[in-house]
C-alpha cells in the first residue's frame, strides 16, 4: 500500500512571473552594454570602408599604392600613401630601436634581479610615465630633445623624424617591460629552481630558462609596443613636422599617416570633398596595419604558447 | 680528484658567469634610469619654465594674441565639461559589459566575439576613433563638432580600459560570496547588486580613474572631430538654460581642451607661447600624475586590506 502525499508549493515559494521578467530585462540591458564593443568595431569599419570607397572612385587604387608623391590638397594632386607610410615606418623603427631592448633588459631585471623594494618602486613609477599625455611628449621632443640632438649633430633640422622616434621609444618602454614582466613572472618556480641547482647564474636562468619560456607574452608586449609606435600621434604631429617626405632617414622630418589627419583636421576641409575622403583613406591603411601586427601577434602567441 | 689547474679553470668559469650577472644588474639599474630621469628631466624642465607663470590670470584668461595675456580658461572648463560627458556614459556602460561577462555571460560564440572585440579595440589607435567620431558622430548623427561629440568618442576609447578593470575586480570575488547570497534565494541581479558591485567598487573605481586619466591627455581623437584651437568664449552653463530644452544647449557648444591648447601653444614658433605650453603642459601632467597616483595608491590599499 503506497501512500501518496498531497504536494503543496506554498504561493510564496512559487516561481513569480514579474521577478523573472524583471531578470531578463536586466540580463538583456547588460548584454546590450556588453554588445556597445562590438557595435564600435562594425561602426569603426563601416566608417573607414565607407569614406575610403568614396576616395577609390576617384583615385585608382594603384595610384595609391604606387606613387611617390603625397600632395592631395596641392592643384597637381597626388595620392601616394608610400610618402606616408615612410615617415610612420622610419618614426616608428627609431621608437622600436629604443623601447624594445631597454624595456625588455627593465623587465628581466625587475622579474629575475630586483629586490621586492625597488620593484614596488619601480613599477609604479613606469606606470606613471605610461600615463604621461602624449601631447607633453611631443612638446619634450620639440623644447629639449631637438636642440640637445643639434649640439650633437649641428645639421639637425628643428623638426625630425629622430627626435619624435626617440621619445616616442620612452613613452613606448612602460607598455613593452610591464608585459614582458608580466609573462616572466608567470613562468613557475619550479624551472629557475631547477636551473639554479644546476648552478646557473640569475642571468643565464633569464636568458636561457625564463625568456624562452614566457616567449608567447614578450611576442604580444612587443606587438603592443609596434602597434602603440605605428598609432602614435601627438608626438610626430609636434616634433616631427608635417612635410609629407618619402624618405628613411631619420634625420629628416616627415608626415605620418597620423599625423596627416592631424594636419587635414585642423585646417576646415568641407565634408565630402576628396581631401576629407583621403584622411579616411589614410585611416584604413593605419588599421589594417595594426590588424596585421595583431594577427601575427595571435599567431605567435599560439605558436610559443607554453602552458604549465 | 681534481688537480689544481682544473679547479682553477672552474673558478675562472663561475667568476666569468658572475661578472656577467653583476654586469647585467648594472645595465639593468641603467636601463631603469633611462626611463625614471627622462621622467624627472621632463618634468622638471616643465616646471621650470611654467611654474612661474601660473598665476591666478592664467586660469581665468581666455587664449590671446598676446602670449603674456593668454590663458586657459576656455581650455579648463572645456575639459571639465568632456570629461563629464565621458565619465557619465562610460562608466555606467562599461561596468554594465564587464558585471555581464562575469556573471551573466554564457560560454557561447557571442561571448567570444565580444571578448575578442574588447581585446582588439583596447588595440585601435586613438586616432581611429576620432575618424570613427568624425565620421559617425558629427555628420551621421548630426550632433556637430561639439562638447557631446567629444565626450562620446573618448568614453568609446576608454570603455576597454573600464571592462577589464571592472572584471578584474569581479573574479577576484571569491565564488563563496555567490554561493552565499544565491543559497538564500537572491536572483543573479539581487547577488549583482547587493554583493559583488559592493565589493568590487574600489577595484572598478582604479580602472575609471585610470580610464579617465587617459582621456584627460588624449588630444588626436579630439582634434580629428574638429575641435578649435582658439576659443575665446566659454559654452552655456551646464543645466542653467531654460528648462527642458536650455538646459543641454552646453552639450552642442563648441569648445576646446587642455591638450589643443597646449599643442597650439607648442606649434607656435614665438618662445614666450612655449613658456605659456609649459604651463598648460605642467597643469595637465600634474592632473594625469595625480590621478593615476591616486589610483596606485588605492590599488596597493586594497591588495593590503582584502582578504578573504
Amino acid at each position: 500500500m503506497t501512500i501518496s502525499l498531497p504536494v503543496t508549493v506554498s504561493p510564496r515559494l512559487s516561481k513569480k512571473a514579474s521577478r523573472h521578467l524583471k531578470e531578463r530585462f536586466i540580463e538583456f540591458l547588460l548584454f546590450g552594454a556588453a554588445a556597445i564593443s562590438v557595435f564600435t568595431t562594425v561602426a569603426i569599419v563601416y566608417v573607414l570602408v565607407k569614406e575610403s570607397w568614396n576616395f577609390f572612385q576617384h583615385v585608382p587604387l594603384s595610384d595609391f599604392l604606387f606613387d611617390t608623391q603625397w600632395t592631395p590638397l596641392f592643384d597637381d594632386a597626388h595620392y601616394g600613401i608610400m610618402v606616408l607610410l615612410s615617415g610612420t615606418l622610419t618614426s616608428s623603427a627609431v621608437a622600436l630601436v629604443i623601447a624594445i631592448p631597454l624595456g625588455t633588459i627593465i623587465a628581466i631585471y625587475l622579474s629575475e634581479f630586483a629586490s621586492f623594494r625597488v620593484r614596488e618602486i619601480a613599477k609604479p613609477f613606469l606606470e606613471l610615465l605610461g600615463g604621461v599625455p602624449t601631447i607633453v611628449y611631443g612638446y619634450f621632443a620639440l623644447t629639449l630633445l631637438t636642440p640637445v640632438l643639434q649640439i650633437l649633430f649641428p645639421d639637425l633640422p628643428g623638426f625630425s623624424l629622430l627626435s619624435a622616434g626617440l621619445v616616442m621609444g620612452i613613452m613606448i618602454i612602460p607598455y613593452v617591460s610591464s608585459l614582458s614582466e608580466d609573462a616572466m613572472r608567470a613562468v613557475p618556480m619550479s624551472l629557475r629552481e631547477g636551473s639554479y641547482a644546476m648552478g646557473a647564474t640569475r642571468f643565464q636562468t633569464a636568458v636561457k630558462v625564463v625568456m624562452p619560456a614566457a616567449t608567447s607574452g614578450i611576442a604580444s608586449a612587443y606587438i603592443l609596443g609596434i602597434s602603440r609606435a605605428v598609432g602614435e600621434t601627438m608626438i610626430l604631429a609636434v616634433a616631427a613636422g608635417m612635410q609629407p617626405n618619402l624618405t628613411f632617414n631619420p634625420t629628416e622630418p616627415g608626415a605620418t599617416i597620423t599625423s596627416y589627419i592631424v594636419q587635414v583636421a585642423l585646417g576646415d576641409l568641407p565634408h565630402g570633398s576628396i581631401g576629407y575622403q583621403t584622411i579616411f583613406a589614410a585611416g584604413l591603411t593605419l588599421m589594417l596595419m595594426t590588424l596585421v601586427f595583431n594577427l601575427i601577434g595571435a599567431w605567435l602567441r599560439k605558436k610559443y604558447r607554453e602552458v604549465y | 680528484m681534481l688537480k689544481a689547474p682544473d679547479l682553477q679553470a672552474i673558478r675562472q668559469i663561475i667568476a666569468r658567469a658572475k661578472r656577467w650577472d653583476m654586469l647585467f644588474s648594472v645595465l639593468g639599474i641603467l636601463s631603469l634610469m633611462v626611463g625614471v630621469l627622462s621622467f624627472c628631466v621632463l618634468f622638471a624642465d616643465m616646471a621650470i619654465k611654467g611654474v612661474p607663470r601660473l598665476e591666478w590670470e592664467f586660469f581665468t584668461s581666455f587664449p590671446s594674441r598676446r602670449a603674456a595675456n593668454a590663458g586657459i580658461l576656455s581650455a579648463w572648463v572645456g575639459t571639465v565639461l568632456v570629461m563629464m560627458v565621458t565619465a557619465l556614459a562610460a562608466v555606467p556602460v562599461g561596468i554594465a559589459a564587464g558585471v555581464y561577462l562575469e556573471e551573466y555571460a554564457p560560454k557561447n560564440w557571442v561571448t567570444g566575439l565580444i571578448e575578442i572585440n574588447i581585446t582588439n579595440l583596447a588595440g585601435v589607435p586613438s586616432i581611429v576613433y576620432g575618424l570613427l567620431a568624425l565620421g559617425l558622430f558629427v555628420y551621421q548623427f548630426g550632433l556637430g563638432q561639439s562638447i557631446l561629440s567629444a565626450g562620446l568618442t573618448l568614453a568609446l576609447l576608454i570603455l576597454p580600459v573600464v571592462i577589464v578593470a571592472t572584471r578584474e575586480a569581479i573574479r577576484a570575488i571569491p565564488q563563496m560570496i555567490r554561493e552565499g547570497s544565491y543559497a538564500c534565494g537572491a536572483t543573479t541581479w539581487q547577488t549583482v547588486r547587493d554583493h559583488i558591485l559592493p565589493y568590487s567598487s574600489a577595484g572598478i573605481l582604479t580602472g575609471v580613474i585610470i580610464g579617465m586619466a587617459r582621456a584627460i591627455g588624449e588630444t588626436a581623437p579630439i582634434i580629428t572631430i574638429g575641435a578649435l584651437t582658439f576659443i575665446a568664449f566659454l559654452p552655456p552653463a551646464p543645466f542653467a538654460g531654460d528648462p527642458p530644452a536650455g538646459m543641454f544647449d552646453w552639450l552642442f557648444a563648441p569648445f576646446t581642451v587642455m591638450p589643443i591648447q597646449m599643442f597650439n601653444w607648442t606649434s607656435r614658433p614665438e618662445a614666450a607661447f612655449t613658456v605659456n605650453a609649459a604651463a598648460a603642459g605642467f597643469v595637465l601632467v600634474f592632473m594625469t600624475l595625480a590621478m593615476n597616483g591616486l589610483a596606485i595608491y588605492l590599488r596597493y590599499r586594497l591588495r593590503k586590506n582584502i582578504k578573504w
